[in-house]
């Protein structure tokens, strides 16, 4: 097992734009292939216009422990979205 | 099903304690788990004999098929049976992925394969004969294990849960491209339908064998259940799957071989008759037509590929160190 | 099957891709790591494609009922026009990825040459084509400068099936009269035009990857592309054609 590929985590844009998102990991033994490993793996069906590849040990993470005081805080910010502020309804363009 | 005799222990009420009871809790709430969230042991160690069965199945599961790509008899048929194979390969690296966010290597898990410490689906075991056994397994085994897989999207473990999604965007294919075939065959020359209704024989048994024991057997399913990784037992599936496949059968002319299938319409499923369990438990056990074959190929193709990957390795770690040389 | 001076060059461009392209789906299931399996396999669907564009092309040509399959499954060892080198058995991995490498060199010039094609169906083939053979040149370069490089064993597999596989290399680069009428006419190009670049490219690559160029001369197989082929492509066919020989007129 010494010699096992390391794993890396695949980030694809999709056709559509937006954001590189996580489609899932891969083995390979170095950065370069494993760009190559995920165009062969995980672009098969169109999915892709652009690749990006991080191992998988790089990664840093919050903790979960810390989910309540990371997350919960903003439960309570509800002014900032915009459903927050009725608009009356002859008023166009807001 | 592909994980069909995972052994999830005894659940002792005593052993339950607080943390565990929190993420019960959290399972109940339809709040999924991740990979550095706190889980039981036992819901870990179930977690990656299940998938890890699953992952090998998907990757023994390329050779019945991969034994008609060279023999596909037209170019078109060729094409989507090398994509079929390859997207097994493919299923096969999700699976083993989502296990491997629990703590164990791919290699360990290969490893365990090949010293016939992991299990596979026993479908695999049987051999493919004929072309119309390619049909065959698209239609009734992909087709069961789309049922199978599909409330797995839904199942406690996120990898998991998003590893099935990706697999069942891919499989509804695989299972089209089996009756089509059938479909062909079906319309063809008697030599075809011949064929056809012989493939149908061979597999039908088996692919009912392969949602694994009934329920009354399987003493394990009720925690699994709790855990929300298996979400239908497998009689329920079982079923499901029957009711599914009988006029699909009927559409092709061909006649599902078993006396006792008939439609009760009391019930609103279609009973069936009795399935021949020691077979069942013989393969699983690994006395099937195949089993030494299948284990035989994989171990032979991981040997013969070590020097590939060993000195990929090599290469990359030289690279690296000319790399910080030139930058030193 | 005497035909055109186009149709032979058709078959001959769509046998290449076919044959190797049944060669590849022989390690499908089995390669030497999953990830490698998949993109071996991606390379088999991609001349699978350009032969049944190619051949599709030359059942025009040919007329007489012909379509993709009743070339691909009804002619026999003597009537395909691929090159010997395609049709070498697959041996270990180390001996694929070799013929893969020197395959992919040439076709990506073949093609290039191809994109300028007074025949517009022929350009339009190779402009598909060159972007999906430009993918695997890339592919089994790295892979051969990779494992060159890599151990003394992956070294000494790659150093031999280079040896094994370099004289296949001269057919590669000679012409005859179907050629000359092709580039006559603007439709083609005269292969040995390609032999300095393939060898320029080749040996930049292997250089890097540390192997050795085998030496000139020596024993130059040809005759492929004529129909005059190694014994391993009769075995080849009687496993791919084997249905619908056996069943005559069947659709499948």
């Amino acid at each position: 097992m010494k010699n096992e590929w390391p794993l890396w985590e695949v980030f694809i844009r999709s056709q559509h734009g937006l954001a590189h998102r996580h489609v899932g990991s891969l083995h390979a033994p170095d950065a370069t292939m494993a760009i190559n490993n995920a165009r062969d793996v995980y672009t098969r069906r169109n999915e892709g216009t652009s690749i990006w590849v991080v191992k998988s040990v790089d990664i840093t993470a919050s903790h979960p422990d810390d989910k309540a005081e990371l997350f919960d805080p903003a439960q309570s910010k509800v002014y900032r979205h915009p459903t927050f502020f009725p608009m009356p309804d002859d008023v166009k363009g807001l | 099903m592909y994980a069909q005799m995972v052994d999830t222990g005894t659940p002792s009420a005593a052993a339950v304690d607080a943390q565990e009871a929190r993420f019960q809790q959290r399972i109940d709430d339809g709040i999924r788990i991740e990979a550095q969230d706190w889980m039981p042991e036992r819901y870990r160690r179930t977690l990656i004999r299940q998938i890890s069965q699953h992952a090998h199945s998907e990757i023994v599961g390329q050779l019945p098929e991969g034994n008609w790509i060279t023999r596909a008899p037209s170019l078109k048929r060729k094409a989507i049976l090398l994509a079929k194979v390859q997207d097994e390969a493919g299923h096969g690296l999700y699976l083993y992925s989502a296990a491997e966010t629990l703590g164990i290597s791919r290699d360990q898990m290969v490893d365990d394969l090949h010293a016939g410490r992991a299990k596979y689906s026993s479908i695999f075991n049987y051999p493919t004969l004929t072309w119309a056994d390619v049909g065959a397994i698209g239609w009734l085994v992909d087709g069961s294990a789309i049922m199978n897989q599909i409330p797995l999207c839904r199942c406690s473990y996120g990898p998991y849960a998003r590893a099935m999604i990706r697999v069942c965007k891919e499989e509804a294919f695989h299972m089209r491209q089996g009756y089509d075939l059938m479909l062909a065959l079906a319309r063809g020359t008697p030599a075809q339908q011949a064929m056809a209704q012989d493939a149908l024989n061979r597999w039908w048994w088996p692919s009912l064998m392969m949602f694994g024991p009934p329920d009354g057997d399987s003493v394990h399913s009720a925690q699994s259940q709790a855990w929300k990784i298996k979400l239908f037992t497998n009689d329920e599936l079982r079923q499901k799957m029957v009711d599914q496949t009988v006029p699909q059968a009927e559409y092709l002319g061909l006649t599902v071989p078993d006396p006792d299938l008939k439609w009760n319409a009391e019930r609103g499923h279609y009973d069936f008759g009795a399935i021949d369990w020691e077979e069942f438990y013989n393969v699983v056990k690994g006395n099937g037509p195949c089993n030494r074959e299948r284990l035989e190929t994989r171990r032979r193709a991981w040997d013969d590929g070590e020097w590939f990957r060993e000195a990929l390795v090599a290469h990359a770690g030289k690279a690296a160190a000319r790399a910080t040389a030139k930058a030193a | 099957m005497a035909g055109s001076a186009r149709l032979e060059y058709l078959l001959r461009l769509g046998d290449n891709a076919l044959i190797l392209s049944q060669r590849l789906g022989e390690w499908c299931g089995k390669g030497p790591a999953l990830e490698e399996d998949m993109a071996l396999t991606n390379t088999a669907l991609d001349l699978l494609g350009q032969a049944r564009l190619w051949l599709s092309l030359a059942a025009e040509e040919a007329g007489d009922g012909a379509d993709e399959d009743t070339l691909a499954y009804l002619r026999d060892d003597r009537a395909f026009r691929n090159l010997l080198l395609v049709e070498q058995p697959n041996g270990g991995y180390a001996d694929t990825l070799v013929r893969q490498f020197l395959f992919d060199a040439w076709a990506s010039l073949a093609l290039r040459q191809l994109l300028g094609s007074s025949d517009a169906a022929i350009a339009a083939i190779a402009e598909k084509a060159i972007k999906e053979v430009s993918y695997h040149l890339r592919r089994s370069s790295d892979l051969v400068v990779r494992l060159g490089d890599g151990t003394a064993r992956s070294r000494a597999l790659l150093q031999a099936a280079l040896d094994t596989l370099w004289p296949y290399h001269h057919e590669l680069f000679t012409g005859d009269a179907v050629d000359a009428e092709m580039l006559a006419r603007g439709i083609g190009f005269d292969p040995a035009s390609l032999r300095d670049a393939w060898l320029s490219y080749v040996r930049d690559v292997l250089a890097e990857a540390t192997l050795t160029v085998p030496s000139a001369g020596g024993w130059a197989p040809k005759g492929g592309k004529q129909g005059l082929h190694s014994e391993h492509l009769g075995k080849l066919l009687a496993e791919m054609q084997v249905l619908p020989r056996s069943h005559p007129g069947a659709r499948w």
